[in-house]
Formats: structure tokens, C-alpha cells, sequence
């Protein structure tokens, strides 16, 4: 009972890395809180001493009303927090350029473009043609490249025990590089407020073997269903990816959430961090043309723009790259 | 005709019919207890109806005296802050039971916590704070009043605009959702049209204004008002921290103001400043509000060092150690402020080079701010500390609590870390550990030691006790546990959550928000029993605390000239060295005739135009609106025509009450420290014997 309430399910957090810049992340927090306690434990252990031995009854002839400065102590005042802060501040700059979320973690990296949308994530694999909402497939040991941008307001995608997070944002492109080195499942989310369904919008990242990487990539090209202008006009709809089977036309099975297995349709209603959706991605522009929306020149309109509480997903087409007219 | 007249306000709008209309428990629990404010307000204007009290508080209203305009901000703070603690309390209740959904709809979860944020920076910290520096600096400094009386008058009026469209929301209409940062596109007109956002504009963008003029109106007054022989190095610590706070006012709200007015023109005129499409940039906001916002929070935090520092000396009856130190240390913070804005979005894609620079910029204000609690803490040294009084409890949390919230900053302030930790509850414990400890303890340790001041008598220290370590222990159970939580990866602004690993630290947070409640309720009751035993509790002399600047120089209450004659200075603790002397009270040869500005209906005019306009913008009402700006811009006209009306108190009638005041101060005994928190101490302090 008690270990249901202590363990998370999932990798949830940093504090359990399951990849290499996580990792880091965790080494340098504990440094920072390291060096941070030289400069605030002196000022913790010295207050009660302070309050105890000059309290009024007890200070006597320690009492000295005119004392208000002494070279040496000033030096040490500014000199303690000073050269925790330059030391810091060393660590501070190397890590901060070391852990870069543009930078690509390697030769070839996977390429995997991001839509976030109200309140879901799309996975878009533009060269193995398929596409998955909520969930996300990486293989193990190879460096992975998130492009993400938003269709809705901004957004912010974390994966925690893998990197950390960074914003996604209408009509612009972001990038977040990781690698998974265990396999494993790790749980990633919106943490930007969104409105009503922000906090179910989280999926699993499954790291997993080249081999069972190629395999689910394999199912996910047989799925029943296409990410094309039709079903992407209905998953940009406000809702979750479990509002969002039903019109798809998935049927939602009633039975045990199963984390294992290839990414399905199969999920219980009531479980919110359900499965996600695999569809097959014939048109793999669609990244493009989401970013293309708010480049034509035409204004946007309560029904065309998801996230508008009109938005109809019959009027909201996507342009064709060519109807591109400004650069930003 | 009546649609036009009406704008898009209809019947459905208003909550009450709503309510009557389709019963809701929902919107009951959560618009109950705070709609008490708005129906509170109408019962209170009938109640003074009947009583015929119009007279005094119009008086009130009317009145350019700096005393009574910061006692106004004050009582404005105080019944905006029960609105502040009862939201928290809802949030953090629900979200002790919110495994798999608590008992708020995400709807009201997500108001609650965009007016608890926006309530309790603009309308709580804020006012508190200004009228703190209102009460306090021109006695400090010793001057009548402020360089500009009528435009005081004006920032309250502005401010309380802006509080009548946070309140009324809460009947008429909703607030927005989007959080107290309010970012677009969330907050464009395409993805929230209704009046919830325009309500944050005009709410924010009227006390935003009167805010910068606040900020205007005491740099001037702390540079050219201040009494003979006031140099800059002698000024009192919360007068100098008042300076540095009025200079970021005039800088930092600016952006904000701008940033309303923008995203007001994009969401009314149908502008691109910040929308998805035609080139608008979100991003461009979110510079704006943070460069608003950072030097916010020091805006917040400065005068409550201030507020430490003159406790810290007073209260452990010894010099302020390093005053220069102190000194340099609030202007390079007051610099700084400036330059670290983005480390609020180290999340949105910039190079990290960029990330770095700022982070390191982030780091460097907690150098000056460490120097800071050091120095306190040398303060404290050699001193004489009276632990039994609430000030000193409310220091020592300080002093504890805020370097804990200062080192989840240093955290903060790493760019690889806040990828991690950024929009968690992590952030959320840690600004509340700096502006609960800091501000709201600087706020009410100075209400505290201040109080005589404002009305003559003091507040009584075992309900004050209470109170204070209500708050600190509250405090430490209701936030530390969201350390761990948002390490944890939990995020904030959600109603509910999955993962049962959460709801232990939940839990224990709930908890420690009913004790919060509690502290707010002691406060109210410590207010309430010294109202009633006020008798026992005058300080007319004036100095219940052994104070050591001007302001306690003076009787209590003060009258509204301050200073018979305006006191000469030779040092940094004038009244103290002349304590010393033993001339404080000694008699005065030549009083002259003292003028004082009469009261105006200026500001409050101003103020009721102000809401006229926000609410006619807010619900399309365009003749009400274009109205009200008209007016206003009449008004304003002329007054600047009307001649200066003063009222001159003839010498005679200042000689009478100050030589009774010096009289009475020199035929009084006084109390030694050990008696101050008795009913013996009548405001005059009996030199200390140093026991062998
Ligand atoms: C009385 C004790 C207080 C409690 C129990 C409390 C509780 C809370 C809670 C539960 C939230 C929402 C956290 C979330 O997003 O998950 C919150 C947010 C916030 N609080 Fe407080 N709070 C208190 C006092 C204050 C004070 C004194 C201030 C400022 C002067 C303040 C400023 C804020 C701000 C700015 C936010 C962020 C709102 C947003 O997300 O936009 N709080 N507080
Ligand atoms: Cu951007
Ligand atoms: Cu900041």
C-alpha cells in the first residue's frame, strides 16, 4: 500500500535519470546545492547563536551599541558570497554551453518533428512515414532531435528523466536534443498552462532496442489509420488524444492500460495517461504546413485557428508551402 | 438602443443570476467567500448611509495627507489580502484531494489562481508596501508631506480603479485564466474572447499607471525634501530602499503598461503585436512583462530590507551595522534588477550563450543580497535583542526563511537546471519563500512597528506573537513540501494530477494552508482586540520603541503637519543622538504659521472615472468608456486651472500642541525596555541601564 504511494510508475523526474544530459543535470544540481550551503550555513548556525547570547536579559557588559563596522569582517562578508559565486559562475557557464538542447548529440541524429496542439502531442517521423499522437519512440543509445512547434498557444514540452524542457511556439520552431542510454519508459508532458485539459497532456517516451524500435516503427505502418489534413483538422480539436479516438473512429476498449507492447489504440477510458495513437504518415509535410498557417498573409479566424473555443475543424485547412508570403 | 447601451453585459453575466438561474455548488464554493468583498462593499456603503458617517469618510477619501493616503492603501491591501489567503486556501485544499480530480472544475481552479496571483502582486504586496512608504518616509526624512499631495492622492485613486475591476469581476463576468503573467497567444482574442482578459488589462494598466506615478512622486520627494542636514548617507535604510523602489517604479512599469496597452490594441483593434499570425510575436510580450516583472520583484523585496534593517537596529538597540554596505548593497540590487529578466524563460530557445549570461547576471544580485543578511546578522551582534516583541519573530523568519528561498534561486538561476525545474511547484515554493518571509513579513512586522504611528496606539503583542509565528510555521508547512514536489516533476497551475506519489507532500501543503488561514484570521483578531483595548495601549508621546529616526520624534498620532518645526539633523540616528543629549523635548523659542494643502476631490474623481473606463472597455460599453477617458482628461484640465488651495494653521495653535507634547514628554517618566510591551510604555523611552 505505502510503496504505492512512494514509487512513480515511471521515470517521472531527473532525480531518476535514464539518459546522459539528465544525468548531468543531477551531478550539477548537486554541486550547486554544495557550494550554495558554504555561503548560507554560516548565516543559519550563526542567527540562534546570535539571538541566544545577546538576548536582552543576558548581554550584559557584551552589549556594544556603537559597533558598526570592522574592516575585516566586511572583506569576509563580500569576499564568501563572492567567490562562491565566481566558482558558480565558472560551472554555471561551461555546463550551461556543455548541455545545449540545439545541439545534436551526435552523427545522424533521429529526426522527430513536433506539433503541440490543445491537449496533445504529435510525433511526426518524417522519414519512416508514420506519426504517433501521445507517445513517443525512441531507440536506445541513438542521439534523438525534437523539432517542435505549436498549433495552438505556446506550449512547453519536458521530459524529465531525459532533459528537461523547452517551449514550443506558434508560427516557430524550438529544438531539444537527448539520448536515451537505458531503455525504459519516461514520462513527458506540457508544463506550459494551456487552459482546461492542460495537465493530461502527457504521454510516455519509450526508449527501446534498435531492433524493437524498427518493429513498433513496423506496426505503426499498418495502423488503420492516416495522419492526413482531415484527421489532423480533427486531433487539433481541444480535447485529449483519449477525447480525441472516438472521432477518429478508434473503438476504445474497456480493460487494463498496457504500457508494453507496440503503441495501439487499445486503452482504457478512464486510465488519463492512456495510450497513445500510431498512424501511418503518407504526407510528410505536415509539419511544414502547420508553421505555413500563420505565414499566408490571410489573418486568422476564430474557426480556423485551434484552440479558439469556435474553431471548426471543416473550415481550418492547412495551405500548401507555396502560399507562404512572409518570412519571419 | 439597449443592446448598444449594454455592450455584450446581459443578464447571464452576472453570477448572482447565474447562480439563480442553474444552482452550481461549483461556482458557489468558489465565488462565495470572496464575492463576500464586492456585497461586503455594498452592505458597508449602506451601513455608512444610515450611520451618516459620509462626512468623516469622505474627508478621508478627499485627503492629500500622506498619513491618511497610506492608511487607505493599508486597509485596501488588508481586505484585498483576505481575498488573496481564502483563494490560496482553495487551491492548496483542493489540491490535497485532487488525485483523479479534486472537488474545483479546472475553470474555477484556473481563475483562482490567475486573480490570486494578479490580486496579491498588484493589489496586495504592492499597496501594502507603497503605503508603508507613504506612513513612513516623509517623517523619515522629515518633511510636511510629499513633493506632489494631489498626485498621491491620484495613484490611490488608479489603484483602487483597479481593484473595483479585479473585485467586480468576481460578480459580473469572470477574470481572465491565463495566470498573472497573462501571456498571449493563450490570452489573444481568437483563443479567449470574453471579458476575463480585458479585465486583467484594465485592472493592471490603470494601477500600473498609478504605480509609475507613486514611483515619480517619492524619488522626488526623497531627493528635495528632505529637512536640513538630511544628507543621502544619513537617510534612514527604509527611506533609501523607498528610493531605489520609486526609481525601479518609473522604469519597470512602463514595459507592463506598454505590453497592456499592445496586447489591449491586438485583442480590440484587431493589431498583430503579439498574435500567432501577420507577423505577431508572443515572444515580444513575454520580454516586455519580465522586464516589468523582475525588477517587480525587487520592487516587492526592497523596502521590506528596508523594514529589516530599522528592526534590526531598533530592536537590538545598537547602531545598523555597515550602513554603507547596506547602502551600496540596495542600489547595486536596484541596478541589477534590470539586467537579468530572462532568466524567466531560459525555456524558450535562445542560445546558450545568451542563457549563460543572464544566469551568471542572476547570480551576481545574490552577492549584495547575502552582504545584506550578513550585515543584519552583525546587527544583531553585540546588540541587545528583545525577543519578546513580534517584530523581532517576524526579522529572525525573515532572516531564516529568506536565505532558503535565496538558495532555491541560485538553483533557479542555472540555466540547465531550470529546464528542469521551470513551471514546476518547485518555482512556486520558490517565490513564494521570498515573498512570503521577505515582503509579506517586511509588510506586517512594519504595519506592526509603524501602527502607533498611523493611529496612536499600539497593537497588542500577545495576539501579534501569535500571528507572527502562525505565518512562519504555516508557511514552512504549507511550501517546503513543494520543493520535493516539483522536483518531482510535478507541475504547477493543474487542478489535479495522476501519479499518487504526490498526494503525501499534498497533503501535508493542504494542512499548511489552514494554518495560513489562521494566521490571517489572528491578524484580523489582533487588530480587532487592540481596537477595543486601545486605551490601554496609547503612545502619545510617540516613541514606543526606543526608536532612532525622525519619524518617532513626533507625537502619536502625528499630526497633520508633522513637525511643529522641522528638525535639523546631524547625524544618521538624529533622534537618537539627541536622546542622548538629552534635548530631545526640549522647549522651542519660535513656531511659525504652517501651511498644508486642502483636501481634494482630484483623485478620487480620477479614481471613480477610472473604473467607469475599465468597465465600459471590458464589457463594450463604448459611451461609458469614451466617457469616463473624456471626463478624466476634463478633470484633469481643470484642476490644472483651479487655484492651489491651502489651509494655514496659525503658529499660536502649533505652539499650543507641541509645547504640551514637549511638556508632557519632559514630566513623563517613560518605560525602560523591559516595560515596553506593557501598559506602562506611553510612547516615551527612559535610558536604558546596561545591567553589569
Ligand atoms: C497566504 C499564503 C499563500 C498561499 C497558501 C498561496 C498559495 C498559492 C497557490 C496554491 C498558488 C497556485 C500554485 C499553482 O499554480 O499550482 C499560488 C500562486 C501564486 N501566488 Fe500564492 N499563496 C500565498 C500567498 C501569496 C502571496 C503573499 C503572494 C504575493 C504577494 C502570492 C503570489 C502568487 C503568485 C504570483 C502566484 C502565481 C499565479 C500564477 O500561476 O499565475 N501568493 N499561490
Ligand atoms: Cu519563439
Ligand atoms: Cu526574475
Amino acid at each position: 500500500m505505502l510503496d504505492s504511494y512512494l514509487q512513480l510508475a515511471v521515470a517521472e523526474t531527473f532525480l531518476q535519470p535514464t539518459g546522459p544530459i539528465a544525468r548531468a543535470q543531477l551531478d550539477h544540481l548537486n554541486y550547486v546545492v554544495i557550494l550554495t550551503c558554504i555561503a548560507i550555513v554560516p548565516a543559519l548556525v550563526a542567527l540562534p547563536l546570535i539571538l541566544f547570547r545577546y538576548r536582552r536579559k543576558k548581554a550584559g557588559d557584551r552589549y556594544r551599541p556603537n559597533w558598526d563596522s570592522n574592516l575585516g569582517l566586511e572583506v569576509a562578508m563580500w569576499g564568501l558570497p563572492i567567490v562562491v559565486i565566481f566558482l558558480m559562475a565558472i560551472s554555471l557557464w561551461s555546463i550551461t554551453q556543455r548541455l545545449d538542447p540545439y545541439e545534436e548529440l551526435g552523427k545522424d541524429p533521429l529526426e522527430i518533428k513536433v506539433i503541440g496542439l490543445d491537449w496533445k502531442w504529435v510525433f511526426l517521423y518524417p522519414e519512416e512515414k508514420v506519426a504517433f499522437v501521445d507517445e513517443l519512440i525512441v531507440p536506445v543509445g541513438r542521439p534523438v532531435e525534437l523539432e517542435m512547434t505549436s498549433d495552438t498557444v505556446m506550449q512547453s514540452l519536458r521530459i524529465s528523466a531525459l532533459v528537461g524542457q523547452i517551449y514550443a511556439m506558434p508560427a516557430m520552431t524550438t529544438k531539444l536534443n537527448f539520448i536515451a542510454s537505458d531503455a525504459g519508459e519516461a514520462r513527458g508532458m506540457n508544463t506550459q498552462f494551456t487552459g482546461r485539459g492542460m495537465w493530461r497532456q502527457k504521454f510516455l517516451v519509450h526508449s527501446v532496442p534498435t531492433d524493437e524500435y524498427q518493429q513498433r516503427i513496423a506496426e505503426a505502418r499498418q495502423s488503420p489509420i492516416t495522419l492526413n489534413e482531415q484527421t489532423y483538422a480533427i486531433l487539433a480539436q481541444q480535447g485529449t488524444a483519449e477525447e480525441a479516438k472516438t472521432p477518429l473512429g478508434i473503438t476504445v476498449l474497456e480493460g487494463p492500460l498496457e504500457t508494453q507492447g507496440t503503441a495501439t489504440v487499445v486503452a482504457e477510458r478512464d486510465v488519463p495517461v492512456g495510450q497513445g495513437i500510431a498512424m501511418r504518415l503518407p504526407e510528410p509535410k505536415i509539419f511544414q504546413r502547420v508553421l505555413a498557417r500563420y505565414k499566408t498573409g490571410v489573418p486568422m479566424t476564430p474557426e480556423t485557428q485551434p484552440g479558439s473555443p469556435s474553431y471548426d475543424p471543416a473550415k481550418a485547412s492547412l495551405p500548401p508551402l507555396t502560399a507562404v508570403r512572409m518570412e519571419m | 438602443m439597449l443592446a448598444s447601451l449594454f455592450g455584450r453585459l446581459n443578464w447571464d453575466s452576472i453570477i448572482l443570476v447565474k447562480e439563480f438561474e442553474d444552482p452550481d455548488l461549483q461556482l458557489l464554493i468558489t465565488s462565495g467567500a470572496a464575492a463576500a468583498i464586492p456585497l461586503g462593499g455594498i452592505f458597508l456603503v449602506l451601513l455608512l448611509w444610515y450611520l451618516k458617517w459620509w462626512k468623516p469618510l469622505l474627508g478621508w477619501l478627499t485627503s492629500v495627507d500622506h498619513k491618511k493616503i497610506g492608511v487607505m492603501y493599508i486597509i485596501f491591501s488588508v481586505v484585498m489580502l483576505f481575498r488573496g489567503v481564502v483563494e490560496a486556501v482553495l487551491m492548496r485544499t483542493n489540491q490535497a484531494v485532487a488525485l483523479n480530480g479534486g472537488f474545483l472544475s479546472s475553470d474555477h481552479f484556473n481563475q483562482l489562481f490567475t486573480t490570486h496571483g494578479t490580486n496579491m502582486i498588484f493589489f496586495v504586496a504592492m499597496p501594502f508596501l507603497i503605503g508603508l512608504i507613504n506612513v513612513a518616509v516623509p517623517l523619515q526624512i522629515g518633511a510636511r508631506d510629499v513633493a506632489f499631495p494631489k498626485l498621491n492622492s491620484i495613484s490611490l485613486g488608479l489603484t483602487g480603479a483597479g481593484g473595483f475591476l479585479i473585485t467586480i469581476s468576481l460578480l459580473i463576468g469572470q477574470f481572465s485564466t491565463g495566470g498573472w503573467t497573462n501571456y498571449p497567444s493563450y490570452t489573444g482574442k481568437l483563443v479567449n474572447p470574453g471579458p476575463g482578459v480585458d479585465y486583467w488589462i484594465t485592472a493592471i494598466g490603470l494601477s500600473g499607471i498609478g504605480s509609475t506615478l507613486t514611483g515619480v512622486n517619492f524619488a522626488v520627494t526623497i531627493y528635495k525634501m528632505r529637512t536640513k542636514g538630511m544628507k543621502f548617507m544619513r537617510m534612514p535604510l527604509f527611506t533609501w530602499t523607498a528610493l531605489a523602489t520609486s526609481i525601479l517604479l518609473i522604469f519597470a512599469m512602463p514595459p507592463l503598461t506598454a505590453a497592456c496597452v499592445m496586447l489591449g490594441l491586438d485583442r480590440y483593434l484587431d493589431f498583430h503585436f503579439f498574435t500567432n499570425d501577420q507577423g505577431g510575436n508572443l515572444m515580444n510580450f513575454i520580454n516586455l512583462f519580465w522586464m516589468f516583472g523582475h525588477p517587480e520583484v525587487y520592487i516587492l523585496i526592497l523596502p521590506a530590507f528596508g523594514v529589516m534593517s530599522e528592526l534590526s537596529s531598533t530592536f537590538a538597540a545598537k547602531r545598523l551595522y555597515g550602513y554603507t554596505s547596506i547602502v551600496a548593497a540596495t542600489m547595486c540590487i536596484a541596478v541589477l534588477a534590470f539586467f537579468v529578466w530572462l532568466h524567466h524563460f531560459f525555456t524558450m530557445g535562445q542560445s546558450t550563450t545568451v542563457n549563460a549570461a543572464f544566469g551568471i547576471a542572476t547570480l551576481l544580485i545574490s552577492i549584495p543580497t547575502g552582504v545584506k543578511i550578513f550585515d543584519w546578522l552583525a546587527t544583531l551582534w553585540g546588540g541587545r535583542i528583545r525577543l519578546n516583541t513580534t517584530p523581532v519573530i517576524y526579522l529572525c523568519g525573515f532572516l531564516v526563511l529568506f536565505v532558503l528561498g535565496g538558495f532555491s534561486g541560485i538553483i533557479l538561476a542555472n540555466p540547465t537546471l531550470d529546464y528542469q525545474v521551470h513551471n514546476s511547484l518547485f518555482l512556486v515554493a520558490h517565490f513564494h519563500n521570498v515573498i512570503i518571509p521577505g515582503t509579506l513579513f517586511g509588510i506586517l512586522a512594519g504595519i506592526h512597528y509603524w501602527f502607533p504611528k498611523m493611529f496612536g496606539f499600539r497593537l497588542m503583542e500577545s495576539y501579534g506573537k501569535v500571528t507572527a509565528w502562525l505565518w512562519s510555521i504555516g508557511f514552512v508547512i504549507t511550501f517546503m513540501p513543494l520543493y520535493p514536489l516539483g522536483l518531482m516533476g510535478m507541475t504547477r497551475r493543474t487542478v489535479d494530477y495522476t501519479d499518487p506519489a504526490y498526494v503525501p507532500l499534498m497533503l501535508v501543503s493542504g494542512a499548511g494552508s489552514l494554518l495560513l488561514g489562521l494566521a490571517f484570521l489572528f491578524l484580523i483578531i489582533t487588530f480587532w482586540r487592540s481596537i477595543v483595548n486601545r486605551k490601554q495601549l496609547v503612545t502619545p508621546i510617540g516613541d514606543p520603541w526606543d526608536g532612532r529616526t525622525l519619524e518617532w520624534w513626533t507625537p502619536c498620532p502625528v499630526p497633520e503637519y508633522n513637525f511643529a518645526v522641522l528638525p535639523e539633523v546631524d547625524s544618521r540616528d538624529a533622534f537618537h543622538t539627541a536622546k542622548e543629549r538629552g534635548d530631545a523635548y526640549a522647549p522651542i523659542e519660535k513656531y511659525e504659521d504652517i501651511k498644508i494643502p486642502s483636501n481634494t476631490y482630484f483623485g478620487l474623481i480620477i479614481g471613480i472615472l477610472g473604473c467607469g473606463l475599465g468597465f465600459g472597455l471590458v464589457w463594450y460599453m463604448w459611451w461609458m468608456a469614451a466617457g469616463s477617458f473624456l471626463a478624466a482628461l476634463a478633470t484633469i484640465i481643470v484642476y490644472a486651472f483651479l487655484p492651489e488651495r491651502e489651509q494655514v494653521i496659525p503658529a499660536e495653535e502649533v505652539r499650543r500642541v507641541d509645547e504640551n507634547w514637549r511638556r508632557e514628554a519632559r514630566e513623563t517618566y517613560g518605560v525602560t525596555r523591559d516595560d515596553e510591551i506593557t501598559e506602562a510604555n506611553k510612547g516615551l523611552a527612559r535610558p536604558d541601564v546596561v545591567p553589569g
